[in-house]
């Protein structure tokens, strides 16, 4: 089976025309086979970049991507659902659920269940792909011995996080906000100040873990290159990359190229490092370490 | 005439158990010892000949047991999450609490006539979410996430077929339940599928410069000075370092506590109040059960409750009225 390489949906709240920018570059020049687009982290960021939204799809099919509409991870209000209830009657796009809310809006029609839906077993699998599922985006803290057993009984295509900070919490109150010393309501959009997060450190200088609206992701960079092969030997062939604002058409590159045997592990774990400056890799949660662990 | 709020509360072991009965619980919430519970902590929980004489104990009063089985079940291994269901069921439990979809498919179709209840592990936070748990697998109540304000749980109530139970008082969860590995980056321990948060094996305390460094994992969580109480490092009450200033980003160490929310809470439409807490000892459950049947009897003849009456059982002697009030977020 040929691997299928996915951009994930962009989580960070980045300036509208800079988005519309990076996704025309992923368009005509990246490797990825999927882009997922459309926001999950807060619904207060959808307007800026609806104008932008039309011509980035275009661009994108243009470019032979699938295209898949991402979701919000956290709904909590009617607005917010009916904005993906709009968004499901108006288009023919698959969308990815985020939340069984959402799931439960599009059983019954093809749709890809996302990585902030709790799958941890063959039963909650099985009963999905049954509602209609085509493709699952498996939790991120899934270690090898859970994704053996579920590749094993998946009828729908599985998905694995392989490379980006990764996404742990999600909350209702906005700590960008907060260490702002603002309100969510009057939060000025301060997290569009932090392209990849921003810095959450320990008190004795350790960095730890950045923060993203009300999301709270990794300080490390997932990267799960070594364990390719491995994966591919379970049958999980669909790998996501999360965008970081850094050169992400070079990242989707090493990982095809890795990934078609033009270059080694070794070598593309170098070109990645020179990429992804500001923070370590781990893959702890794959050899069921610690998430903030490497395991060479 | 709206029915009194059921008072759902916590007991990690059988004495604790007694006193929440004996101090005005209408239900107790428990779990089996093992991960199948999302209080899985050692020396904690009750063994199945404990748990028979619980529910027997209960039910001789006019209470209930309701049982938390509301971690996610392993991949390639559920038995001990189905032994966990079909034990309950045996045990005639009055209810059991469940999260994982897998586990609500088996419990629906292998016991039907067990009362079945989402748990606030399976982050429900809106009206889709819960009327698809109603619907497809029978579920009776909601848990709901400690991330709604009363105003938006008054919208859902209006929206659902079912009962929900709220947290009155207790740990004062920041991120929505369920969706937070940030335990399992630091020590590798996941809440959804061990049952353990910031767990004790990975804590440690070290002195240095006469102060008090708690750390879970590889992680400084806090640092105290003399004059401060040192609490337990529960990683998202940590004390961390934004914009080169430290602060509690995340959450002050404070607890939960709707005492003075209980009009609120009834003419928000909600069923029952859920104390946190089986990891606490029977002193504190006795202490906190008592005040809050005090509270939902007096709230019952339109009497005003003081809020202030648990101070001291507060962690930190704190509290914080969380989510239910705007001003949180």
């Amino acid at each position: 089976m040929t691997q299928s390489l996915s951009l994930g949906p962009v989580l960070f709240h980045w300036d509208a025309e800079t988005k519309r920018d990076f996704y025309y570059r992923i368009a005509d020049e990246s490797p990825f086979d999927t882009v997922y687009v459309g926001e999950v982290v807060c619904s207060k960021r959808v307007p800026f970049f609806t104008p932008y939204m039309q011509e980035v799809l275009e661009r994108l099919q243009r470019g032979e991507k699938q295209v898949i509409f991402s979701t919000l991870a956290l709904i909590m209000s009617k607005p917010e659902m009916e904005q993906i209830i709009e968004l499901s009657e108006n288009t023919n796009l698959l969308i990815e659920a985020n939340d069984i809310g959402t799931a439960a809006l599009l059983s019954g029609q093809p749709h890809v269940i996302g990585p902030f839906v709790n799958v941890y077993n063959e039963g909650t699998l099985e009963y999905l792909a049954n509602k209609g599922a085509v493709r699952i985006s498996l939790p991120w803290e899934l270690p090898s011995e859970s994704l053996t057993a579920l590749a094993k009984s998946a009828t729908a295509e599985l998905e694995v996080q392989v490379f980006g900070r990764i996404p742990l919490a999600i909350s209702a109150r906005c700590y960008h906000a907060r260490a702002h010393g603002l309100h969510k309501s009057k939060c000025q959009f301060v997290c569009a100040d932090d392209l990849n997060g921003m810095n959450v450190d320990t008190l004795d200088g350790k960095s730890f873990l950045a923060v993203n609206g009300c999301q709270t992701l990794s300080h490390t960079i997932c990267n799960l290159l070594s364990e390719l092969d491995g994966l591919q030997r379970l049958g999980i062939n669909t790998f996501r990359i999360w965008p970081q604002a850094i050169d992400m058409v070079a990242v989707g590159q090493t990982f095809r190229e890795v990934l078609d045997g033009a270059i080694t592990v070794m070598e593309g774990r170098e070109k990645l490092a020179e990429h992804a400056y500001f923070a370590p890799f781990s893959n702890g949660f794959f050899h069921a370490e610690e998430g903030a662990a490497y395991v060479a | 005439m709206t029915a009194a709020l059921e008072l759902v509360c916590p007991a990690g072991n059988p004495a604790s158990l007694r006193a929440a009965v004996d101090a005005g619980a209408a239900v107790v919430s428990a779990g089996f010892a093992d991960d199948t519970n999302a209080r899985n902590f050692p020396g904690l929980n009750f063994t199945r000949p404990q748990m028979r004489e619980g529910i027997a104990y209960t039910h001789e009063r006019g209470c209930g047991v309701f049982i938390a089985i509301n971690t996610y079940a392993r991949a390639g291994n559920p038995d001990p999450w189905r032994l966990a269901i079909d034990d309950a069921a045996a045990l005639d439990a009055d209810a059991i609490i469940i999260a994982d979809i897998g586990l609500l498919e088996y419990a629906q179709r292998t016991h039907p006539q067990l009362r079945r209840h989402l748990s606030v592990h399976a982050s429900a936070s809106n009206a889709e979410a819960i009327r698809f748990y109603h619907q497809a697998f029978g579920v009776k109540r909601v848990v709901l996430p400690r991330v709604l304000t009363i105003k938006e749980i008054a919208d859902l109530n209006a929206q659902i077929p079912v009962e929900t139970e709220v947290f009155a008082f207790g740990g004062m969860y920041v991120m929505a339940e369920g969706r937070c590995s940030l335990s399992s980056y630091a020590t590798g321990q996941s809440p959804n599928t061990d049952g353990v948060c910031s767990p004790a094996s990975h804590v440690c305390y070290e002195k240095r410069d006469g102060k008090l460094i708690s750390r879970l994992g590889d992680f400084t969580l806090n640092i105290f000075s003399d004059d401060e109480a040192a609490g337990y490092p529960t990683l998202c009450k940590g004390r961390f370092v934004t914009q080169d200033a430290p602060s509690y980003l995340f959450e002050e160490p404070a607890s939960l506590n709707a005492l003075g929310l209980l009009p609120d809470l009834t003419a928000a439409g909600v069923s029952a109040l859920k104390i946190e807490g089986r990891q606490r000892g029977r002193a504190y459950v006795s202490k906190v059960v008592k005040t809050f049947r005090d509270a939902v009897d007096a709230a019952g003849r339109g009497e005003t409750v003081r809020a202030g009456e648990l101070d001291a059982m507060s962690e930190g002697g704190r509290d914080t009225t969380g989510a239910y009030e705007k001003i949180w977020h």
